[in-house]
């Protein structure tokens, strides 16, 4: 009788679960196979590696200031410009997210529900608007420079450079790294920390032997929720950049404005892939950290 | 000094995270249009927010599309994480939670993209002259909420002692029953969580919409983003004043739900050590 009623429930939950399933294969297995489609396809649907082939070799030429004209490779300079500031906003999110994360967990249970509401309020505006604050804080005539000459100090150009992105990157995505780091921080048991000190471990080597590798999951998950938007974007540079600069999200968007959808689609096609690598090279570097103590 | 110093540095991350939010909300009373000068406060792009018809109609438009959303994907994700807690089938298991994680790990520029190639081919296949219109739209939002809504429930299912729903039906109650005295009230604090996830997620969403909406049919991001295309008036600021306040009171209802939550399970706990 009751393994009769469990079958049957174990049905109800295969028809509750249908639903979704469909959904999921319509609407994001499906897709993701397009933009494979797409990216090995020219504009009459034929088999062509030419989309991927011209991300690797498409050259431009670039006028130097001495009159002189350098020959770049378009694409992969924009890709590996995303990646730098990518990697770089991810790092300075780290430096400062973690400190803060770590701080936030050690206060009182009332004080780390303030600070944690205060962080993710950013969170809730629009990142459209607060890139756009940023950009009418960072100009020529902004509120920064205003500030600066107000204290008798030299104004600065910051707008259309590559630290202006970054400002905006971490900005926009600090919160991301601190939230994980945050979840898992609290968690732990505080009678590992006291272990370790009465074992004679002094208080840096607790932090790297105990609470590093204890609090590795919201890192790796931290480090993931700051580098894939960063890695992306591309309003921030718009904005920040002044449209100086593409990134390799400008490059995707631009190919699909101008109606390229092949190309389009072969680049998201090998930031999928890049990104897929560089998450499983994560994973790896630090599954010795993650599960290695347990297994002993 | 060491305390000092970790107490000024926390308070330097939230002066860098609130200076710019600080900034527009008091530049939105701004009486002249500069975004660096304040020469006067007043109400005066509140009201020429009023009057400006496209946002508007792109606030109700995000409005409905938002709501939609939600109710589509709270109840297929809820029915979705119900199915999945009751899954026996390993293999199904793995693949449901794997292709659960790929709209939440893709960049987002990626699965607008992904969906955007596959709505104009198909929409070229019926010949449609242009396939991105609220449809597209609305199946994009659905997409990108599931797997929130789907990771709020689950957690509560699992949670629950299995026994209790066979006890119900034990006790005489049809499995129906069982499932809206018992079942529903454990998952509802994730239900209510992962709605309104659904909701702000879809309010907020800028990348997916555009690739995957068509000129008729404009969100407020969207609008946003062509009004930043151009130089600004103070009027987007207004907005961002608003949007701000209504997500603040967002927050905090969430909040309490989560605490009243917290509260029920303690409450619950008390009792039954008390039993």
């Amino acid at each position: 009788m009751l393994k009769k009623l469990l079958k049957k429930s174990s049905g109800s939950g295969r028809a509750a679960l249908a639903p979704y399933t469909l959904w999921a294969v319509l609407f994001i297995v499906i897709p993701m196979l397009f933009i494979a489609y797409y990216a090995f396809t020219d504009n009459n649907f034929n088999f062509t590696t030419e989309n991927i082939t011209r991300f690797f070799t498409s050259v431009s030429s670039l006028r130097n200031e001495d009159g002189t004209v350098t020959e770049v490779h378009t694409y992969l300079l924009i890709f590996l410009r995303s990646l730098k500031l990518a990697v770089l906003s991810t790092i300075i999110c780290l430096l400062i997210g973690y400190p803060m994360a770590y701080r936030i967990a050690h206060a009182s249970k009332r004080a780390q529900k303030i600070m944690m509401t205060l962080i993710m309020i950013p969170m809730w505006m629009n990142f459209l608007i607060r890139t756009y604050a940023w950009m009418t804080i960072l100009q020529d005539a902004g509120v920064l420079n205003r500030l600066l000459s107000a204290a008798g100090l030299p104004s600065i150009h910051i707008i259309g450079t590559e630290g202006a992105v970054l400002i905006g990157m971490v900005y926009d995505y600090l919160p991301y790294m601190i939230l994980p780091i945050y979840s898992v921080m609290v968690k732990m048991d505080l009678s590992l920390l006291e272990a370790a000190r009465d074992l004679g471990c002094g208080s840096l080597s607790v932090l790297r032997r105990v609470i590093f590798p204890l609090s590795l999951p919201g890192v790796i998950s931290g480090i993931t929720m700051v580098l894939i938007p960063s890695i992306s974007t591309f309003y921030i540079s718009q904005k920040l950049g002044n449209g100086k600069f593409f990134l390799i999200g400008d490059a995707i968007e631009g190919q699909y404005v101008a109606n390229n959808l092949h190309f389009a689609a072969a680049m998201a096609f090998i930031l999928m892939v890049i990104l897929l690598f560089f998450m499983a090279l994560v994973k790896y570097s630090t599954s010795r950290y993650l599960y290695g103590g347990e297994a002993k | 000094m060491k305390k000092t110093a970790s107490r000024f540095l926390t308070a330097l991350v939230y002066i860098f995270l609130f200076a710019p939010i600080l900034i527009l909300l008091v530049f939105s009373f701004n009486d002249s249009k500069s975004l660096s000068v304040f020469s006067g406060f007043s109400f005066r792009w509140y009201t020429e927010l009023v009057k400006d018809r496209h946002t508007l109609e792109a606030v109700r438009n995000t409005l409905v599309l938002a709501a939609s959303a939600t109710v589509i994907s709270t109840v297929m994700g809820t029915a979705a994480a119900w199915g999945i807690d009751r899954l026996r089938s390993r293999w199904y298991r793995t693949v449901v939670d794997t292709v659960t994680d790929i709209p939440m790990t893709n960049p987002d520029i990626i699965t607008g993209i992904s969906m955007m190639l596959m709505f104009v081919f198909v929409g070229r296949l019926f010949g449609a002259h242009s396939s991105l219109n609220f449809w597209t739209l609305l199946i994009a939002h659905v997409t990108f909420c599931l797997p929130y809504v789907i990771l709020q429930v689950l957690p509560k299912l699992q949670q629950m002692d299995r026994a209790l729903p066979e006890a119900a039906m034990d006790l005489g109650c049809t499995p129906l029953r069982a499932f809206l005295k018992v079942e529903l009230p454990e998952m509802l604090p994730g239900i209510v969580t992962g709605a309104i996830m659904a909701f702000t997620l879809s309010l907020d969403d800028f990348v997916i919409s555009y690739f995957t909406s068509g000129t008729g049919f404009q969100t407020l991001p969207i609008r946003i983003y062509s009004m930043t295309k151009k130089t600004v008036t103070p009027k987007m600021y207004a907005l961002a004043t608003i949007i701000f306040f209504i997500t603040l009171t967002l927050l905090l209802i969430s909040n309490f739900i989560e605490s009243a939550d917290e509260g029920n399970t303690k409450q619950k706990r008390k009792k039954s050590k008390a039993d």
